[in-house]
Parts: C-alpha cells; sequence; structure tokens
C-alpha cells in the first residue's frame, strides 16, 4: 500500500500517536476521574493551580484513539486560564480544534470535559475559600 | 515496515489462478446464464462446474444441491427466512445458538416480529452449546434449528455432528452456518446431517460478491428475492458469473490444499499464542485452548487494563491488521455479543483484539506481531489510569486477581454513576 488511510483526521491521530501531556501530575491540587457509561471508557485528569491558573494539566485515559486525542487536546486547551474560564470550558472546543470527530465518537469530548470539570470541582472542594469567595463576589455584583 | 495481515476472517486475497479464472467472464464470455443462445449455454456450463467445485468442498452428493446468493448474509437469510416462510403451516418456533452470526441473529428478529418464537441456546465460558439444551430447545413447532460450525468471534467449534442427529431423530431440519470454517475445516454435509449449509468463498481466496447456499433436496424451502427464476426458482436475479467462476476454483484449490493450510495456520496459532502469553503480563485468550475444540486460524484476545480501538489503530500504524469487538469500534457502542454470550467481564471485552491467520503468514509475521504488540501493550498501558490504579492495588485484575482492591466494573461505575452496558 502506496498511501496511508486513517481512521480519523492527521490531527486527531497526530495526538493518539503523540499525546501531549500525557501523566500525572505526583502533588496535583486537582484530580477528576470520569467514566463513560456508553462506552466504558475512562479518563482521569489532573491540574497543578498557580495564581487562579491552570499552571499544568495532565491526563490517563483508558479509551479509543479519539478519547486519547480529546484528553490530549483538552489539556492542551486548558493551560494557562483561570479557574472561572475552565470552569465553562465546553467539549465542542474539543471537537474545533481536533477539526472534527465522527459523530458516534462526539462523547468522547465529553468525557475529556467531564473529567476536567471533575477536576476543578476537587480542587474547589479543597480549597472552600474560593466557593465562599465567588459567592461574595456574586452577592456584590447583584 | 513489515506488512502482516492477521484479519483472514474479514476477507483474504484473490488467488492468481482465481482472478485468472474469472477474467474472461467480464469480456468475452459475458452472457447472462439465463439466455438461450451460445452467450448463455456457455456460461451456464461454467455455472455448473463452479456448483460442481462447491460441492465437491462440502462433499454434498450433487451439484443441484448448491445455490449461488450474493455473500454469506444473504445466504443466511434465505435458509432461515426461506425455510421458515416455507414450513409455516407446520410451525412458527427456530431454535439458534446464542453466538449465531449477526445475519442469522437479525434474521431470527425479523420473524419474531411477524410472530414466530424462538429458543436461544446458550453457550458455556468457551462458547460451546449444550446438546441437552439443544434437544431440550425443540418442540412439535420447530422448523429450523440453525447452529454455526465455527464461530466467527472466537473460534469455537461446535458439536454439529451430535447436533446433527438430535435433529435427524426429532424430525427438525439443521442449518449449519459455515462462514467461518468452510476451506480451513473438513465439511461434510452428509456427516453434518445439515439440510442446508452455507459459507462464501471470500474466506478461503476466493472474490467477493457470491455467498453458496447448499441445500438437501428434501428441505422444503421458499425465495425471499422475488423475480426471475435463477437458480432453480430459490433465488432470483442474474447470477454474477465471474465471482461464481472465481469461487468454483478458490473451492477446488482450497480442498486440495486444506491439510496443507490448516497445518500451517495452526503451528502459527500456537506459536502467535505462545509468544503473547510469554511476553505479555494479564493477557488472556477467549474461547477454547488451540486444539480439535478451535479453528486453526483463530486468536481471540483480551488485555486487560487497555482498550481494543487503541490496540488495533496502533497495530495499524505498525503494519499489522487486526479486529476488534471492543464497544469502541462497534458503531453501536456495544461490545460483541458473542463476548457478551460467553460471560466475559466488560473490562475484558473491552481490550478484545481478535487474530485470525492465513496460509500466507509467516513466522517471520508471527515473530513481528508479537514484538510490536507487546510495544503497543506496554505503550497503552503507561497511558490507562487503570494499569496504574492496578499497581496502586485500587482496582484488582479479572486474569490475574491479586485479592486487592475493587473490581474494573464497579471501579468504572463508582466513576460514570452508572454500569457500563
Amino acid at each position: 500500500m502506496s498511501d496511508t488511510y486513517t481512521l480519523y483526521n492527521p490531527t486527531v491521530m497526530e495526538h493518539f500517536m503523540n499525546p501531549r501531556n500525557m501523566g500525572d501530575i505526583q502533588d496535583a491540587d486537582g484530580v477528576g476521574e470520569v467514566g463513560a457509561a456508553a462506552c466504558g471508557d475512562i479518563m482521569k485528569i489532573s491540574l497543578k493551580i498557580k495564581d487562579g491558573k491552570i499552571a499544568d494539566a495532565r491526563f490517563k485515559t483508558f479509551g479509543c484513539g479519539s478519547a486519547i486525542a480529546s484528553s490530549s487536546m483538552a489539556t492542551e486547551l486548558i493551560k494557562g486560564r483561570t479557574i472561572d474560564e475552565a470552569m465553562s470550558f465546553s467539549n465542542q472546543e474539543v471537537v474545533d480544534a481536533l477539526g472534527g470527530l465522527p459523530p458516534v465518537k462526539i462523547h468522547c469530548s465529553v468525557l475529556a470535559e467531564e473529567a476536567l470539570k471533575a477536576a476543578l470541582e476537587d480542587y474547589v472542594k479543597k480549597h472552600p475559600e474560593l466557593a465562599g469567595k465567588k459567592t461574595a463576589e456574586q452577592a456584590v455584583t447583584a | 515496515m513489515r506488512h502482516v495481515f492477521l484479519d483472514h476472517q474479514s476477507s483474504t486475497p484473490v488467488l492468481s489462478e482465481v482472478f485468472d479464472a474469472m477474467k474472461p467472464f467480464f469480456t468475452e464470455a459475458f452472457g447472462n446464464p439465463s439466455s438461450l443462445h451460445q452467450h448463455g449455454l456457455r456460461v451456464r456450463d461454467a455455472l455448473k462446474t463452479a456448483r460442481q467445485q462447491m460441492a465437491a468442498l462440502i462433499h454434498a452428493e450433487s451439484e443441484e444441491e448448491i445455490f449461488f446468493t450474493s455473500d454469506g448474509t444473504e445466504s443466511a437469510n434465505l435458509a432461515i427466512k426461506g425455510v421458515a416462510y416455507a414450513n409455516e403451516r407446520k410451525g412458527k418456533h427456530l431454535v439458534v445458538s446464542a453466538t449465531e452470526h449477526p445475519s442469522v441473529i437479525q434474521s431470527v428478529e425479523f420473524l419474531e416480529k411477524q410472530g414466530w418464537t424462538c429458543t436461544r441456546v446458550k453457550v458455556d465460558r468457551e462458547g460451546f452449546i449444550d446438546l441437552a439444551d439443544l434437544r431440550a430447545a425443540i418442540t412439535p413447532q420447530t422448523v429450523l434449528v440453525a447452529l454455526h460450525h465455527v464461530n466467527h468471534d472466537i473460534g469455537t467449534i461446535q458439536p454439529v455432528r451430535e447436533a446433527g442427529k438430535i435433529c435427524a431423530e426429532l424430525g427438525v431440519p439443521l442449518y449449519v452456518d459455515c462462514d467461518a470454517s468452510a476451506g480451513w475445516l473438513p465439511i461434510d454435509v452428509k456427516e453434518f446431517g445439515a439440510a442446508l449449509v452455507s459459507f462464501s468463498p471470500h474466506r478461503f481466496y476466493g472474490p467477493k460478491g457470491v455467498g453458496v447456499l447448499y441445500r438437501n433436496r428434501k428441505a422444503r424451502i421458499v425465495s425471499i428475492l422475488h423475480g426471475g427464476i435463477q437458480e432453480g426458482g430459490r433465488r432470483a436475479g442474474t447470477e454474477n458469473v465471474p465471482a461464481i467462476v472465481g469461487g468454483g476454483v478458490a473451492a477446488e484449490i482450497a480442498l486440495k490444499e486444506l491439510p496443507a493450510r490448516s497445518a500451517h495456520t495452526a503451528a502459527l496459532q500456537k506459536r502467535l499464542w505462545d509468544g503473547l502469553k510469554t511476553q505479555i503480563p494479564y493477557i488472556q485468550l477467549n474461547g477454547p485452548v488451540p486444539g480439535p475444540g478451535r479453528i486453526c486460524t483463530n486468536l481471540n484476545l483480551s488485555t486487560e487494563f487497555i482498550e481494543g480501538e487503541g490496540q488495533l489503530l496502533l497495530c495499524d500504524m505498525n503494519g499489522i491488521a487486526v479486529a476488534s469487538g471492543s464497544s469502541c469500534v462497534s458503531k453501536s457502542l456495544k461490545i460483541s455479543h458473542v463476548l457478551g454470550a460467553i460471560g466475559l467481564d466488560h473490562a475484558l471485552a473491552q481490550g478484545n483484539i481478535i487474530m485470525s491467520l492465513g496460509k500466507d503468514n509467516t513466522e517471520a509475521d508471527i515473530d513481528y506481531t508479537v514484538e510490536t504488540f507487546a510495544k503497543i501493550v506496554t505503550k497503552l498501558r503507561g497511558m490507562s489510569p487503570m494499569w496504574d490504579e492496578f499497581q496502586k492495588g485500587i482496582i484488582d485484575s479479572v486474569i490475574a486477581p491479586t485479592g486487592r482492591g475493587k473490581s474494573f466494573s464497579q471501579h468504572a461505575a463508582d466513576v460514570s454513576g452508572k454500569a457500563a452496558h
């Protein structure tokens, strides 16, 4: 065969073959692990937070090529964002940055969003003052 | 990069002898076998030869018992629906095994919506039916028993001869789907006691686009495709002449080379499984051990803590073509129904890979596959939270339990809030 045909587009394949940010953060500030009931995939994201921003993000994924690529891309996209920005992160950003996923694989990007949000919730749970601060700010704005 | 094709259950390359035999039937011998002039008669003669070649492969008495369809799926549809409709007045009950091919299962489900009932005979953990269950499932209303010779997923060889005896005793026709075995294992329709047998030549170096259905003259069947009177009125539609001619030649060669092909693939099957289980921890074989209970071409593997599609993709990027029954590979996001029927743990079904051997695979191919697959497993385990959590004793292995930690399925349910399937 002279040409190589691929199941996914070149960006997805690249992130699957050479995933970015793969691994664990040893002294993570927040860790989230979620599973997809539909297919059985599991994704774990750990975060390092510094000055209210995501300084580092790492993933580990039990799942198909598009699940691995989705977690690789999600961790790339999220680095440098503030916690509030990250809280409104959407799976569509992952899909767009990957140049699209097959319809049956969109749930992989949803899993990445859920893993990230679970990690953020874990961080907020460990820092109750943040939740309080946010409520106070909201109260002021209101 | 080495290219190793280990998906012979999906298809095989056409032999050069087969291709050469087909060529004239695209160009100078283009006639329609239903025509009464020279062009038609010449082609009709070629179809007769192909029928004889197909009959010989399965030891059928006469070529008149061979019908040509478009593929294995159509043959299964014709066998199930054709027999059910023909015997409607006798009864509307069918018996099939739980691990039949989707073309059989879906045909049965279609009939169930129209008032037929069906008993699905369960299988054990290696995929074998229990003959006592089969006997118990047959009722006076049963018009057909369908049992595959070899399972398409896990390679289990069913006790078809014994099933044939039970069916003969109870007076019910037996349909044996030989798609996964024809060309690789000896088939004798009389020994099987089979009223119907189906197979497709593209599984043994013939072309796609032709399926074969053997029907014993005593078995009643009606056409499910309506139109002309081709194939004795049992299958309307112009025959795919080049594919039929090629399929016949493939059958003739397969019959001649069957002992050599079986011995060759059996040796490679052993080398491959021995290599994989030595090189890779926490890997298991699904289905019977290689030997008399399993077809010589198939290995169905579960590699723990990683998922099947990733393994398949990395194999492909390394030149190795394999298949998987993992939910991530299926468009329906469901694991293979065969893996479900043998009660395979979801964690293991997710890590499923199917490797199927052919006559042209070499020992060097196998050694490359073992070496490459071991690297792929290490790479994917390095990315898997499950592997890490297993090392930490949070979850346990299904293949070799340590007694530490919860099950993968429990863990999956905990993190997803719902059971995996």
